[in-house]
């Protein structure tokens, strides 16, 4: 099983534009049905097939339960809130440079109403051999039982490819985003992923900035019985500083990686200082 | 972004929070009718600013001119002042700390109150800060001020309509902190003695704020107008790479070879020859050793990268050593185009150590 996707038909908000087009296809060769795209005023075209609306409740009539959120920031908390009324419950938030207190808005309003957020600033969620709901690459993936959840886009790729690459293939990977404020949490993916009877390892890529990776930490003490892989970035990064991401940053002397990598293992991750030791580690123990 | 504090009393003053009279200085003619016994506070964004020396007292308008002649221009770790706030001296009572931040974990507004404000405010122990969670659909709740504060009556009763206008401040201006330490009771009235305030910088453009940006190096600003994520750091080794975390992992890597990150340039996850090139100008305009390129093709493509790469260090003329490090979709091709001008390599653990060797 996937987590968090599985059944997933989705409708793309901000369908029309470059990115919208062209990520409609990729996700489509992924194997993800695509029911709808919504941009206001573009209703009756067609992207790749998939018919456009103008509005998200017209893309009810599809059978739309996800939504992918590619609208520019300025617009995306209306975006959002319009898809959670409309009854979407598990929406994936592709935009970057949100304004956090929009964020916090359409966080609050999605527990209001059980909806699950991913992101904002995520780079999505894919499960190879069933879909692929974001901008993640097609071609790292392989299909397997380790779960991968990190905050980073790029370092994910990497970090999927090197496993995919030395034979590990992956359950589910999901990006929960570089902000500081983000809707899905490292302990929400460990929840799923420890009930999710397909997984049977977790990598967790995490990064400077606020104590998500040390709450994690604990949560693995007393709730994860699967082994977790753990790299941590940003551990030659300066107090201060916001190192590309929003949420990277060190403040008031909390979030360092320090501080984070002595979190995990005091809960026994293992722990990989290099991006390409996570698939040693993991042959290492022979658990796959 | 961070605000000036005299850019962050004004804003106290548009909602109703008590600031001391006083006036900015820029230049050190014609000073007359100041403020007297006034304090002459430097205007640097930066922590530790009277410690440091940066806040001087004046009786007279003697010892007022001569601190502000030794104040203006000064540098203090980096921060040149400009800009001088004179304002009227005033006998304190009592210092209380008071802030609304946003909360990653909660996410939420949270406010943060201490009957014992003041310079040492992290070392007040926990259990005298108060903390409150605000709902942000609900704002603050009587009982939570009343069942969570604990001070004279007549005191609490100034504090709150200031919590409430703080609090209005902190959403309507997209702030990630407003804070006012000390917030000081003076002949029973509170004052805002001197602001802290973090605005947002995905929301500025929703603001009509004049940038301050005295953060960032020249560099750096330009960098940020040009949408590119840059950072100077203390090393001579410049970093390229595609996406923040895989830049942070490379500058990791770097440092466990002995490596020291001098620039952070992260390209996000583009392949458009022209964003390319103005990192790669960039980076010559910082005068690197040595240059890292870390690229992993997921969405871009790694051949339509090394052209621009190509073009840019023969048309640009850079100097130093580029090692490349490539990796994903047509590597090889990448490898092919660019074998003549950089050292390529395909691990990072070997980029990161051929980097280091040449950055020493």
């Amino acid at each position: 099983m996937s987590i968090f996707i599985d059944e997933a038909r989705v409708v793309v908000q901000g369908a029309t534009g470059h990115q919208g087009r062209f990520h409609i296809k990729a996700m489509q060769d992924f194997g993800t049905e695509i029911v709808a795209g919504v941009t206001p005023g573009k209703e009756g075209k067609k992207v790749h097939g998939v018919p456009i609306y103008s509005t998200v409740d017209q893309a009810l009539q599809e059978g739309a339960n996800t939504s992918l959120v590619l609208v520019p920031a300025p617009f995306a908390k209306d975006a959002i809130i319009e898809a959670l009324d409309a009854g979407i419950s598990t929406i994936i938030i592709i935009t970057e440079h949100i304004p956090c207190h929009d964020a916090m808005d359409f966080f609050h309003y999605g527990v209001y109403k059980g909806a699950r957020l991913i992101g904002p600033n995520s780079p999505g969620i894919a499960s190879p051999g069933k879909a692929k709901i974001g901008i993640l690459p097609n071609n790292i993936f392989r299909e397997g039982s380790v779960g991968v959840v990190s905050r980073s886009g790029t370092l994910t790729y990497e970090i999927v490819n090197e496993l995919s690459e030395n034979g590990i293939g992956q359950t589910t990977c999901i990006g929960l985003g570089g902000d500081s404020i983000i809707g899905t949490t490292f302990i929400d993916a460990l929840n799923a992923f420890e009930r999710d009877s397909d997984t049977r390892a977790i990598v967790l890529i995490g990064e400077i900035g606020g104590t998500a990776e040390e709450q994690a930490a604990k949560y693995i003490t007393t709730h994860v019985e699967k082994p977790v892989y753990v790299y941590i970035a940003g551990r030659t990064a300066p107090s201060g500083k916001r190192m590309g991401h929003a949420g990277a940053i060190i403040s008031r002397g909390k979030g360092t990686a320090q501080s984070k990598i002595q979190a995990f293992e005091e809960a026994q991750a293992k722990i990989a200082y290099f991006p390409n030791e996570i698939p040693k580690l993991i042959k290492q123990d022979g658990i796959l | 972004m961070k605000l000036y504090e005299y850019q962050g009393k004004k804003l106290f003053q548009s909602y109703d929070i008590p600031i001391p009279s006083g006036r900015i200085i820029e230049t050190p003619r014609g000073l007359t009718k100041l403020p007297l016994p006034c304090a002459i506070k430097s205007q640097v964004l930066m922590g530790g600013r009277g410690k440091a020396g940066g806040i001087k007292f004046a009786t007279t308008h003697r010892e007022a001119r001569q601190a502000i002649k030794q104040l203006l221009g000064v540098t203090f770790r980096g921060h040149r002042v400009k800009k001088l706030l004179v304002e009227q001296k005033i006998d304190i009572q009592r210092e209380y700390y008071l802030s609304i931040l946003l909360d990653r974990e909660s996410r939420c507004p949270l406010l943060i109150f201490s009957p014992s404000g003041g310079i040492n405010i992290e070392e007040v122990p926990e259990d005298k800060i108060t903390m409150i969670k605000i709902n942000p659909f609900l704002g603050i709740q009587r009982h939570q001020l009343r069942n969570n504060i604990f001070i004279d009556k007549d005191h609490k009763k100034k504090l709150i309509p200031i919590i409430y206008n703080l609090y209005r401040l902190f959403r309507e201006n997209d702030c990630e902190l407003a804070e006012s330490n000390p917030l000081a009771l003076v002949n029973g009235e509170m004052i805002a003695i001197d602001s802290k305030i973090v605005i947002d910088d995905a929301s500025l453009y929703r603001h009509d704020l004049s940038v301050s940006g005295e953060e960032l190096t020249d560099l750096e600003k330009e960098a940020q107008a040009k949408n590119i994520s840059f950072i100077q750091l203390e090393g001579s080794i410049g970093i390229i790479a595609n996406g923040a975390g895989l830049t942070m992992a490379t500058l990791d890597a770097l440092n466990e070879y002995g490596g020291k990150g001098g620039i952070f340039l992260d390209l996000g996850g583009t392949d458009d020859p022209e964003k390319v090139k103005e990192a790669f100008i960039l980076m010559k305009k910082a005068h690197p050793k040595v240059i890292l390129l870390n690229l992993f093709g997921g969405m871009t493509k790694c051949d339509t990268v090394a052209k621009g790469v190509k073009s840019i260090i023969r048309s640009e003329g850079i100097n130093c050593p580029v090692v490349a490090r490539i990796k994903g979709m047509n590597e090889e091709d990448a490898k092919i185009i660019l074998k003549d001008h950089v050292i390529t390599t395909t691990t990072l653990t070997d980029a990161a150590q051929k980097t280091s060797e040449l950055g020493e």
